[in-house]
């Protein structure tokens, strides 16, 4: 097999001191910018490109890479204690962790999702090192309608029955997507609902909304239970990791469900993002524990974790061989490689050899390598949360300034954060589902645009939707996914002759 | 914000108000989408097209909650007032720290926060206090202005020393 | 006149030693790169690499900070450097948004509002068809599209109401047919999308493009511009980019650089402005700019001064009568 002797090769190139180093080095920034809200991947390795200038090529992206898999496994930490998501693709991990945590169940929450990024990732660098040619191809028949397609599916697999008021769940998706919609609007160059101000051209960023809704809000639910965080009587077992890892073989099919979405999604690439609730979404339809999601399920943590780490890991592959970015991290990373003077490309396969096979051999590396690390870690995050409230809480409140204002630069920015905070709590004092509302805020642009490029190439016709197979058993796919909560309790009632539990369905938030 | 006063508030009021506030977010949408048009052109959907559907959708759900929230009879009470009085003894403090962040920029601003905040709330002596509230904005600053060359906001007193 | 002598001097230096020379006016604290475009990007490349020549080289005592600032087609970006009027230590690196962003959004903003300083360099436009298609020249395309319906061909580009579009409309003029433009987020979508079979070209800049050119995917019809592109050496098997025919010579009369220029915050000194001017011709004279310009075929005119201010006051004149034919201008 060639592609196993260029492996080995490429172990021999990523295996020196220096390498090594740097990836340690990397992994251990990237965690710390995973753990800061806000300093995402993206502006991490962008702040730090220029500094890799002088040292080779290989050993840059190699350290480069790293930082973006140390983030990756860094979100899921304030996610986890805080239910403060530390990167866009941990929030839904924050759905299950977070409750987890308040249960005392830290340590357990913070393996699981660390080991199951893990997972995530090793599947996916085993796809780009087997399959890089043909998956490239795959990636290649996406075109607009495709798009949409699957940012339908994400959409349809998540949103289903919550026990939320249905007004409340349509007025807290809509008010998603009118956010959304703020700003220039990508289609048609023109300005959308920002009324003269210059502070609303930027329109509003899903993170600085989500470090409030879910950051701030949560601060605010805390203090009027009183100054204290509930997962603080936590007892710290040194030997979490192992039980926990005992309990993990369990839940494969969840796992192997995650990985494969965010194979799919990282490569088409509809990014990570959207890969994890996607990946939440479907676990909980197809989970026998299903109505259980929301409660600090073990499951809730595995699945948007493998999926957001597959996603996150195999966006560098149509990256590599066609130089479209699947994620804004691999996009920044894009531009070091033309800096660094590579054509990624088709190409970059034939010519770069050892750049290449060094790259892919060090993401088996660094992703053991992280999780060594990260994992070591768990102990001490876990005892976090038993430092006082009263000095906790003002920390939080600023990194999550400081996280709020480097999204954009912008101070206004902290101010919406606040505003987003108090939004937050009363949203959750009166029983709005924030989970769609942050979907549709993430998914709205994306979707709109795509919707519409759609609509220009075919002139306005909708037959573009059904217009091949890939596109139409997408969004068959995507329909299946909206009715399926009706379907599988129809089922359900047929099987146990009329015992519905639909109305048990818990909310996901 | 809109619930100053520290006596019992019922749920339905706050359930009311924040039902308005959408409504009034939905009026904005359509309006705006309407200037910039909101039809269907020949070659698909107007800029405001979507934006329109979304407006009208949110208008009908909060229309929706409104007429929920007023026909019910009975109320359960929002939040108490000890409770409330906690929730403002966060809030206050951190809306006037963002504020001061205009002034003064993150480091001073946090530094302040954080002594304020540990001292109301911790009852923590003096050198414990001072230590967190030198030491996290100090961290800060090495972290972004030195290290990753990221600039915060910041005031006069890091104008003095050249940053 | 002291000033001038100094700056005589301060070139000298340059000359005779080539380190640091003493400056009338120096950084006296950390200079924000404005960049009004996201992370990613071709100016952010541009930007993060000047960053990191700067770096490597040690040109500057202080350092030199990245900002992006996008929103509202790089509006945010320009406004914040318009509103820091008499600050030294902000640039601002430009794209063709600095002419058509307010024409096209309104925002209140002119390139007058900022001080020139220099241009690093001009970006070319080439026109790209799949290779699978039977369009062998641009006068095959040109003739097709004369042949073929309104909206049958369909252009993909970055940006709406931007460089891309404007060359799109520019085109179906000369064609005499409407071309249907679709919009995306960045050149590499851009290429991928054509590639792919999704439409049938595109106008990307080189750098974009040219890892699907040598790999024999997309094919270059013509280039925007006056004269060929200087780049003789092979990029393909067969090919270099000063084989690729002007779009003039195929009968496209359409001609199209983008700006690739710093510029500063009103109310700066010339000294400040001489600092930069000087900071940027010694970057240029480093090799890894010159094989940068070369990778992504750039035009590399550097003009100061009013060479500079005149050149864009001339593009702003082209860019108001193509977006005003093309129906591009706020109301």
């Amino acid at each position: 097999m060639e592609e196993f002797s260029n492996l080995l090769h490429g172990f021999a190139i990523a295996l020196t001191w220096q390498n090594l180093m740097f990836m340690f080095v990397g992994i251990l920034l990237g965690v710390l910018i995973g753990v800061l809200p806000g300093l995402g991947g993206a502006n991490g390795v962008a702040i730090l490109l220029p500094l890799t200038f002088s040292m080779p090529p290989t050993s840059a992206i190699i350290m480069l890479s790293c930082i973006y898999w140390g983030a990756l496994f860094g979100g899921a930490i304030t996610s986890i204690l805080f239910n403060i998501p530390g990167e866009p693709w941990s929030v839904a991990t924050t759905f299950d962790g977070y409750p987890m945590a308040q249960q005392g169940r830290a340590g357990e929450a913070l393996t699981a999702a660390f080991t199951s990024s893990f997972v995530g990732a090793l599947f996916a660098v085993i796809v780009i090192t087997f399959l890089a040619p043909l998956v490239a191809r795959f990636a290649l028949r996406f075109g607009p309608a495709e798009f949409f397609a699957v940012q339908l599916l994400t959409f349809c697999s998540f949103v289903g029955l919550a026990r939320s008021a249905p007004a409340k769940t349509i007025a807290a998706m809509m008010l998603g997507f009118a956010l959304a919609s703020v700003g220039l609007d990508t289609v048609t160059g023109t300005l959308r609902m920002t009324f003269g101000s210059t502070e609303l051209l930027r329109g509003f960023d899903f993170l600085i909304a989500v470090i409030g809704l879910f950051g701030i809000g949560e601060i605010l639910l805390t203090m009027e239970e009183g100054l204290a965080f509930k997962g603080v009587r936590a007892r710290i077992n040194p030997k979490v990791v192992l039980h926990t890892w005992a309990q993990l073989p369990k839940y494969w099919m969840t796992a192997l469900r995650g990985t494969l979405i965010g194979c799919w999604m990282g490569i088409t690439p509809g990014g990570a993002t959207p890969a994890s609730f996607m990946s939440y979404g479907v676990a909980k339809r197809l989970s026998r524990d299903g109505h259980k999601f929301g409660t600090g399920q073990i499951e809730g943590v595995i699945a948007p974790e493998t999926a957001a780490h597959a996603a996150g890991t195999s966006a560098l592959l149509p990256m590599l061989t066609l130089g479209i970015p699947g994620s804004p991290t691999a996009a920044v990373l894009l531009g070091g490689l033309l800096i660094w003077g590579l054509q990624p490309g088709p190409l970059l396969f034939v010519e770069q050899k050892d750049f290449v096979w060094g790259l892919i051999a060090s993401m088996y590396l660094a992703n053991i390598v992280g999780l060594a690390i990260v994992l070591t870690t768990v102990p001490w995050w876990a005892a976090i949360l038993r430092v006082p409230f009263s000095i906790i809480a003002p920390i939080i409140v600023v990194i999550c300034s400081v996280g709020a204002f480097t999204v954009h630069n912008a101070l206004f920015d902290v101010a919406l954060m606040l505003v987003f905070g108090v939004v937050g709590y009363l949203f959750k004092k009166l029983d709005y589902p924030l989970a769609p509302m942050v979907l549709a805020l993430v998914l709205g642009d994306l979707a709109e645009s795509s919707f519409r490029q759609a609509m220009l190439l075919s002139q306005g016709s909708m037959t573009i939707f059904w217009a091949n197979g890939l596109v139409g058993g997408i969004v068959a796919l995507a329909l299946l996914m909206l009715v399926w909560p009706l379907l599988s309790g129809f089922l359900a009632k047929f099987r146990r002759g009329g015992d519905a539990h639909l109305a048990n369905e818990r909310p996901i938030e | 914000m809109t619930e100053k006063e520290p006596a019992a508030i019922s749920t339905r009021a706050i359930e009311i108000i924040v039902a308005l506030m959408l409504l009034s977010v939905a009026v904005l949408v359509i309006y705006d989408s309407k200037r910039i048009g909101a039809g269907w052109a020949a070659d698909g959907p107007e800029a405001g097209y979507f934006p329109f559907y979304i407006g009208a959708l949110l208008g009908v759900a909060s229309i929706w909650i409104l007429l929920q929230a007023m026909l019910q009879k009975t109320s359960p009470v929002f939040v108490a007032p000890d409770r409330f009085q906690r929730v403002l003894a966060v809030f206050i403090p951190t809306a006037l720290y963002i504020a001061t962040i205009y002034f003064i920029g993150i480091y001073l601003a946090s530094a302040f926060f954080l002594a304020l905040f540990m001292r109301r709330h911790g009852k923590f002596g003096w050198r414990k206090m001072l230590a967190v509230s030198v030491l996290v904005p100090g961290i800060l600053f090495l972290l972004f202005e030195v290290w990753f060359l990221v600039p915060l906001p910041k005031g006069p007193l890091e104008n003095l020393f050249g940053y | 006149m002291f000033i001038k002598l100094i700056t005589t001097l301060g070139a000298a230096a340059l000359i005779a030693l080539s380190s640091a020379p003493a400056y009338a006016w120096e950084p006296t604290k950390s200079v924000e790169f404005v960049v009004p475009a996201g992370t990613g990007g071709g100016a952010d490349q541009m930007a993060r690499l000047i960053q990191g020549m700067i770096i490597k080289h040690d040109l500057m005592k202080q350092p030199m900070v990245v900002v992006n600032k996008s929103g509202g087609a790089g509006a945010e970006g320009f406004l914040d450097v318009k509103g820091a009027k008499g600050n030294p230590h902000k640039i601002i690196i430009t794209l063709s948004n600095l002419f058509t962003t307010p024409l096209a959004t309104g925002v209140p903003f002119n390139w007058t509002d900022l001080t020139p300083v220099a241009m690093l360099a001009l970006d070319e436009f080439v026109l790209w068809v799949n290779a699978d298609s039977p369009y062998k020249s641009a006068k095959d395309y040109l003739d097709a599209v004369k042949a073929g319906d309104d909206n049958q061909f369909k252009m993909a580009g970055t940006g709406s109401k931007q460089e891309d579009h404007i060359i799109t409309v520019a085109l179906g003029k000369a064609a005499g047919k409407k071309l249907t433009y679709v919009p995306f987020k960045g050149g590499g979508d851009v290429a991928v999308q054509l590639v792919g079979g999704h439409v049938n070209s595109t106008v990307n800049n080189p750098i974009e493009a040219v890892a699907h050119w040598r790999a024999g995917k997309l094919r270059p019809l013509c280039v925007f511009d006056d004269k060929p592109l200087p780049y003789k050496t092979r990029v393909t098997d067969t090919m270099a980019w000063s084989d690729i025919p002007t779009c003039r010579q195929s009968g496209i009369d359409v001609d199209y650089l983008m700006l690739r220029g710093i510029f500063m915050a009103p109310g700066v000194t010339p000294e400040q402005v001489n600092y930069y001017v000087d900071l940027f011709r010694r970057v240029r004279a480093l090799p890894e700019w010159q094989e940068f310009m070369e990778k992504g075929a750039f035009n590399p005119t550097f003009l100061v001064g009013n060479e500079y201010s005149d050149w864009a006051r001339k593009a702003e004149g082209t860019h108001k009568s193509l977006m005003q034919e093309a129906g591009f201008i706020a109301k």
